[in-house]
Formats: structure tokens, C-alpha cells, sequence
């Protein structure tokens, strides 16, 4: 939360604090973003060392990993998407509920990555909007928690609507809260 | 391993020469039954292996290679079979295991296996019109609908053939450090197309 969302007056200390409406809603989202662990190749198991004691996900309010697209509002795309499987994760985004975000992990959840062949969908927003990438085969659990306190902060800073990019064009989607 | 007990029970049996294990061309029609007697009397009890080959310049061009190990004298027999009409005897019924190889080597290169029990394809999806493992396919695919229609009307995607920037990659060999993999045609990438 940036400075100027709060004002914060001395005088009834402990009491009130003024803001908007916006920044508390964008704050609590932040803060609980659960994720639908889209694993579906390597990069996955970073994924789950990210979850994992050592690099502790949960640190930054995101360790509820939920395997229910219902229960989530944050699809991280960790591993290389097939054309067989790309009706897969296009509907699991489908039964999300608004508003949520989808992280593109690793090279081939990106670009395809190395595998320029006949089987592999060369890059998963070709399906999906995508709001973040992560570089790296696989990225480290390091990057991954970078790439999610940016989603965070991209979450702190939506005014009403969101940028993605979808099929190599930004898109601007409402969000109704 | 009894070679000639197996050849002199099956004399259209031919030994071909091999580096590494006794290595046999079986007739089309004799390949289950072969498979059943090295499993029942030689003591061939699994199957390490089945897979498709594809010669272009050979008829019949098609083929199917199995690796049978004995786990009692811990060796190996290599059988293949020319295809008749792009079919070979399905080999399920003497050892189970064969059933997803067979449906794989059917995926790849359109072999069909008489008498497999379940001839679907297992990696690509049902309705895919090509065989990719046979030489003439490119490796960076041909543009098909996506399997589902309803995700392609959302999305506007197609199956595309994937960009190969002076692809196919190979290791010319030598030293590792460097052999890393280069495209064999260099002379056009991302930035100058190709002419
Ligand atoms: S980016 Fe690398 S590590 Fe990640 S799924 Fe692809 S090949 Fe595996």
C-alpha cells in the first residue's frame, strides 16, 4: 500500500484510520492470493519447493494452494503446456472465479520454451491472459516469490480494472468488486 | 539364449548381425508366437521394449522392434518385424505390458496391431490426422483445429507449427563443452527470413 492510501491523524490514534475503499479491498487481495497449482512439468517442482519449508511461500500470504479451480483466484502455469492439455487449463481458468490472475512460470509456460515441436503450445497466454512471466528453466523458488510479490504489487495498484496480456495484445479487464 | 532351437522351430527366422545382443528378423505372422515360445521355453519373461521403425527407402517400409530380457540368465533378444500392410500381430496377449508401447508406435507411425485389445492413440488426441514419428513429418508440425472447438471459437487458436529459427537443432559431436546443439542451417533466424 502506497503511503498516500492512508492518512493517519495523531490525534485519535489507535482509533481511525481513513482510506479508500479500493486500497483496503486491493490490500486484503494481496495478501490472500490463493493459487491453483497448474503443475504439469518440471517447474512444478519448484513450485513445490517454493511451498515447502525452506523457501516458505506462505511468508507472503499466498501458501494455500488449492487444487479446486473454485477455491482459487491465482493459476500458476508451472511447466510445458501440450495442445492436448491446453483445453485443460483453458477450462480450469474458466471455472475461476473473478477476479484472478494467472502466473506464467518457466520458459515453456512463456514461449514453449525449447520444445519447438509439434506438441507444444509456444506459450501459454495463447490461451489464457497472462499478468506475470517468470524467466528461467526452471526458475528458482526465489524467482517465483519475486514473481509474486510483483503480482502483488500489480494487485495493490488495480484501479477497478486490469492489464494482461493475451494472444501478444494487452488486454483491460474490469473488475467488479 | 538358444538360437538355434528358435530357428529351427521357426526356419523363416533370420539372424542379422548386431553389436550387442543376438538379434533375429521374425516373419509377420510367426511374431506372437515367437515372443510366446522365448517367454515359455528360453525364459524371456519381459518385455523391455516395442517400439516403431520407419525406413523410407525399404519395403515394406514399416516395422516394429522388441528388446525381450530374460531375468532368470540376464540377457537380452532383439526381434524385428516388417510390417504387412502396415500391420503387425499385436503381442498383448503373451505379455500385457505391451498394450501402451503398441498404442504409442500406433500414435507415431500409424502402425495398427491386430488384435490389440484397445487400438486408441495415447499421446496425441484421438482426432489428430497425422503420424508424427514418420520421417516425412515435419518436426515442427502442420496447422490443425485445436482438439476442443469450443476452446478454440474462445481463444482464436490453432494447433501451429512451431517456430524453428533455423531449426532442427543437432550436436555435431566431439568434446562436450562443445557440442553444444546448433541449427543445421544457419543462414536464417528470427530477424532474416528464410529465402
Ligand atoms: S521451463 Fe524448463 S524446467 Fe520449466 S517446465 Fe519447461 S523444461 Fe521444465
Amino acid at each position: 500500500m502506497v503511503q498516500s492510501d492512508f492518512s493517519y491523524n495523531s490525534k485519535i490514534e489507535g482509533e481511525v484510520i481513513v482510506t479508500r475503499a479500493d486500497a483496503v479491498v486491493n490490500w486484503v487481495r494481496s495478501h490472500s492470493v490463493w493459487p491453483m497449482p497448474m503443475g504439469l512439468a518440471c517447474c512444478a517442482i519448484e513450485l513445490m519447493a517454493a511451498g515447502g519449508s525452506r523457501f516458505d511461500i506462505s511468508r507472503f500470504g499466498m501458501e494455500v494452494m488449492r487444487f479446486s479451480p473454485r477455491q482459487a483466484d491465482c493459476m500458476i502455469v508451472s511447466g510445458t503446456v501440450t495442445y492436448k492439455m491446453a483445453e485443460v487449463v483453458r477450462r480450469i481458468y474458466d471455472q475461476m472465479a473473478e477476479p484472478k490472475w494467472v502466473v506464467a512460470m518457466g520458459a515453456c509456460a512463456s514461449t514453449g520454451g525449447m520444445y519447438r515441436s509439434y506438441a507444444t503450445l509456444q506459450g501459454v497466454d495463447n490461451i489464457v491472459p497472462v499478468d506475470i512471466y517468470i524467466s528461467g528453466c526452471p526458475p528458482r523458488p526465489e524467482a517465483l516469490l519475486d514473481g509474486m510479490m510483483l503480482l502483488q504489487e500489480k494487485i495493490r495498484n488495480e484501479g477497478g480494472s486490469l492489464k494482461r496480456t493475451f494472444r501478444g495484445r494487452t488486454v483491460e479487464t474490469k473488475i467488479v468488486s | 539364449m538358444d538360437a538355434a532351437a528358435l530357428t529351427l522351430k521357426f526356419p523363416r527366422t533370420q539372424s542379422l548381425k548386431s553389436i550387442d545382443m543376438p538379434t533375429f528378423a521374425v516373419a509377420n505372422d510367426e511374431l506372437t508366437e515367437i515372443v510366446r515360445y522365448l517367454r515359455d521355453t528360453q525364459g524371456f519373461d519381459l518385455l523391455a521394449d516395442l517400439c516403431g521403425v520407419d525406413w523410407p527407402y525399404r519395403s515394406p517400409r514399416f516395422g516394429v522392434v522388441l528388446h525381450l530380457l530374460s531375468t532368470t540368465n540376464k540377457e537380452y533378444v532383439r526381434l524385428h518385424a516388417a510390417c504387412d500392410n502396415d500391420a503387425v500381430p499385436s503381442v498383448t496377449s503373451v505379455h500385457p505390458g505391451a498394450n501402451w508401447h503398441e498404442r504409442e508406435a500406433y500414435d507415431m507411425f500409424g502402425i495398427k496391431f491386430t488384435g490389440h485389445p484397445d487400438p486408441r492413440r495415447i499421446l496425441m488426441w484421438e482426432s489428430y490426422p497425422y503420424h508424427p514419428l514418420r520421417k516425412e513429418f515435419p518436426l515442427a508440425g502442420i496447422e490443425v483445429p485445436l482438439p476442443a472447438a469450443d476452446v478454440a471459437a474462445v481463444t482464436g487458436q490453432n494447433v501451429e507449427p512451431a517456430p524453428m529459427m533455423g531449426g532442427p537443432f543437432v550436436s555435431h559431436g566431439g568434446h562436450m563443452s562443445s557440442a553444444e546443439p546448433q541449427a543445421l542451417d544457419q543462414s536464417w533466424n528470427e530477424e532474416k527470413p528464410k529465402a
